[in-house]
């Protein structure tokens, strides 16, 4: 198992330094010099040059590339062009939108998928299982920002239960949560659906196997059958699968908080492409890369402490 | 999969078509899509572009069938011209992705257990690390948005999901006996795979080719929503509901229309896709 987890762990850096070179080399392409942008059109070109020479962008290559990700490393992600504060400062207030909403999403998607998953895996080919995977296929086919306009057409237009967009800040828990949670259901509907389908499966699947009939044959009832030896296989597929949705729920989490107007990563994205800040852009990217190569991480650990016959296996 | 699966003969293949919903309905939404998009190449009911700010907002009548949008334009012809770079775009992405992550994932299986295969996958996995929208991002921070732009993120995107499958299938295949015969008759791994692994595999691959194409058509969609995809006057249904968000609650078909077209036509493309895997692989039809 240690053996396991080192070879993991090398994997996991190498695939950050791979992804931080990538994303440096791609905005070092950018057309567009920042100086320029961040001083307008009168400034001299004593004035643009000086402010590069500042900014750190008149050094080689390596050594810009090596002067960013060590200051990644510190947690100094640089200053931004535009709010000329800290870029980690700007991240630090909008992580605590952008993380609790993949959350929350995450864990409604969770919790509407595995009990609509299982009944219609027991139902098999009822009345119920055929109602249950037509909604999820409508599921799979909405896009999730429109699904949230539909909501705040209902809950925050018409029935007023909800803002329609915008965060109070984490002062009053309650209201910060119910201000994401028209953001987590919309994000969570498609994945949801998925999620019930790869339950459902799963779950046929596991069932078929000879051990459960040899757990009903010696006298377990179907639900005992089902909660202690049924599921607990089921869910290797299933813990696959909402390993990846994190990273679906991160990058949709951009697009959502756009319906609702919520001041989070995906917002500040958008900002800095379109106002060239691109210190910000490279940084933002840089950390939803890591979240998902680290969930990635922990999923694959996750599956050997589950299922020993993985920790041997070479890939 | 479909490898182990008894040879279909083309008669049996069509009879099993007609005898799944899933095809028959989802091949028709897929076709009316694609017809209405070849015919607005010639043909639409008003002109896209035309505004008419008087008439605008209008609800569905008999003269604009799906209403008028804030600037008094059809919005049936919009949608059908939206068709075209929803289809296209999502279209020129998967094939590009199927053409270039392919041969990556057979070469990957031909020379399996080596460096190369490992480079060529943990190269994979690395693009996989990227979110679609996060490769957008950055490809559009760099040559600015459009059209070919969300092509290329949606197609990187893809690519990895084609290497693996090629791969995997590939993997299987090499241990068959019908490869080693073909490996003893002295052919080379590079006319093995494309002789007879990729048809062995090709069954698979256009099952999820249809199911990639139909995350494009919501991909294309999102990025257009966010403003990162086609650019205006060109209509597409991504940027038609960002045009809608504030008037939803004035003139609700506006956010409707363009909303349950894209429901549409991605239910219409998963149907096809789970009817082709029916077809193709009866064992599954029976499992599912």
């Amino acid at each position: 198992m240690p053996s396991f987890i080192l070879g993991r762990l090398v994997s996991l850096v190498l695939s950050l330094i791979a992804a931080s070179i990538v994303i440096f080399l791609v905005l070092e392409v950018v057309p567009g010099d920042p100086a320029q942008f961040m001083l307008g059109l009168n400034a001299t070109p004593e004035a643009t040059a000086a402010l590069r020479t500042a900014l750190g962008l008149d050094g080689p290559l390596l050594e810009r590339y090596f002067t960013w990700v060590l200051g990644l490393l510190h947690g100094d992600f640089g200053i931004s062009y535009t709010y000329k504060v800290p870029v980690s400062g700007l991240i630090a207030d909008r992580i605590w939108i952008s993380l609790p909403l993949a959350i929350y999403a995450l864990a409604l998607s969770t919790l509407i998928a595995f009990p609509v998953g299982i009944l219609a895996a027991v139902r098999r080919n009822s009345a119920t299982d055929v109602g249950i995977m037509g909604a999820t296929q409508v599921g799979l086919a909405v896009p999730n920002f429109w699904f949230a306009m539909l909501l705040v057409l209902l809950f925050s237009i018409t029935l007023r239960w909800f803002s329609a967009g915008g965060f109070p800040g984490w002062q009053d828990p309650l209201l910060a949560l119910k201000a994401l949670t028209l953001p987590a259901v919309a994000l969570a509907l498609p994945q949801a659906s998925i999620l019930a389908r790869v339950m459902r499966s799963s779950l046929l699947d596991t069932l078929g196997e000879d051990y459960i009939r040899s757990a009903r044959a010696k006298g377990l009832s179907q639900g005992q059958t089902l909660w202690r030896h049924a599921l607990r296989n089921a869910l290797i597929p299933v813990l696959t699968i909402i390993g990846l949705q994190f990273s679906f729920l991160l990058a949709g989490a951009i697009i959502i908080e756009n319906v609702f107007f919520l001041p989070g990563l995906g917002r500040l994205v958008f900002q800095g492409i379109t106002s060239r800040d691109l210190i910000v852009v490279k940084s933002v990217v840089m950390l939803l890369v890591f979240a998902v190569i680290l969930v990635t991480f922990l999923v694959d650990i996750t599956y050997a402490l589950v299922d020993p016959r993985l920790r041997r296996a070479t890939r | 999969m479909s490898a182990i699966a008894a040879p279909a003969t083309r008669d049996s293949l069509l009879q099993a078509a007609l005898r799944s919903p899933n095809f028959l309905i989802g091949a028709a939404i897929t076709l009316v899509f694609v017809l209405a998009a070849l015919l607005s190449f010639v043909w639409t009911p008003y002109d896209y572009l035309l505004q008419n700010i008087p008439n605008k907002l209008k609800p569905p009548s008999a003269e604009h069938w799906l209403g008028t949008d804030h600037f008094g334009r059809d919005i049936l012809s919009m949608i059908m011209v939206g068709a075209r770079t929803s289809i296209a775009v999502a279209f020129i992405a998967v094939s590009v992705a199927m053409v270039i992550g392919v041969p990556i994932g057979l070469w990957a299986a031909a020379r399996r257990g080596t460096l190369l295969d490992d480079v060529l996958m943990r190269a994979n996995d690395l693009v996989f690390a990227f979110p679609a929208l996060l490769i957008a991002i950055l490809i559009t921070a760099v040559f600015g948005p459009g059209a070919v732009n969300a092509i290329i993120a949606v197609g990187l995107y893809n690519m990895p999901v084609f290497a693996r499958l090629a791969r995997a299938g590939a993997l299987s295949l090499w241990q068959r006996e019908f490869i080693m015969a073909a490996r003893v008759s002295g052919k080379g791994a590079a006319r093995i795979s494309f002789e007879h692994i990729l048809p062995n595999i090709f069954n698979t691959l256009v099952v999820q080719a249809t199911i990639q194409f139909a995350l494009g058509i919501l991909a294309e969609a999102a990025l257009a929503y966010v403003g990162l995809g086609v650019q205006p006057p060109t209509p597409s249904w991504g940027k038609m509901l960002a045009d809608s968000q504030t008037m939803i609650s004035l003139a609700p078909h506006v956010a409707l229309v363009p909303g349950l077209t894209i429901v549409l036509m991605v239910l219409g493309v998963n149907l096809l896709g789970d009817g082709l895997r029916d077809i193709f692989d009866p064992r599954l039809r029976r499992n599912r």
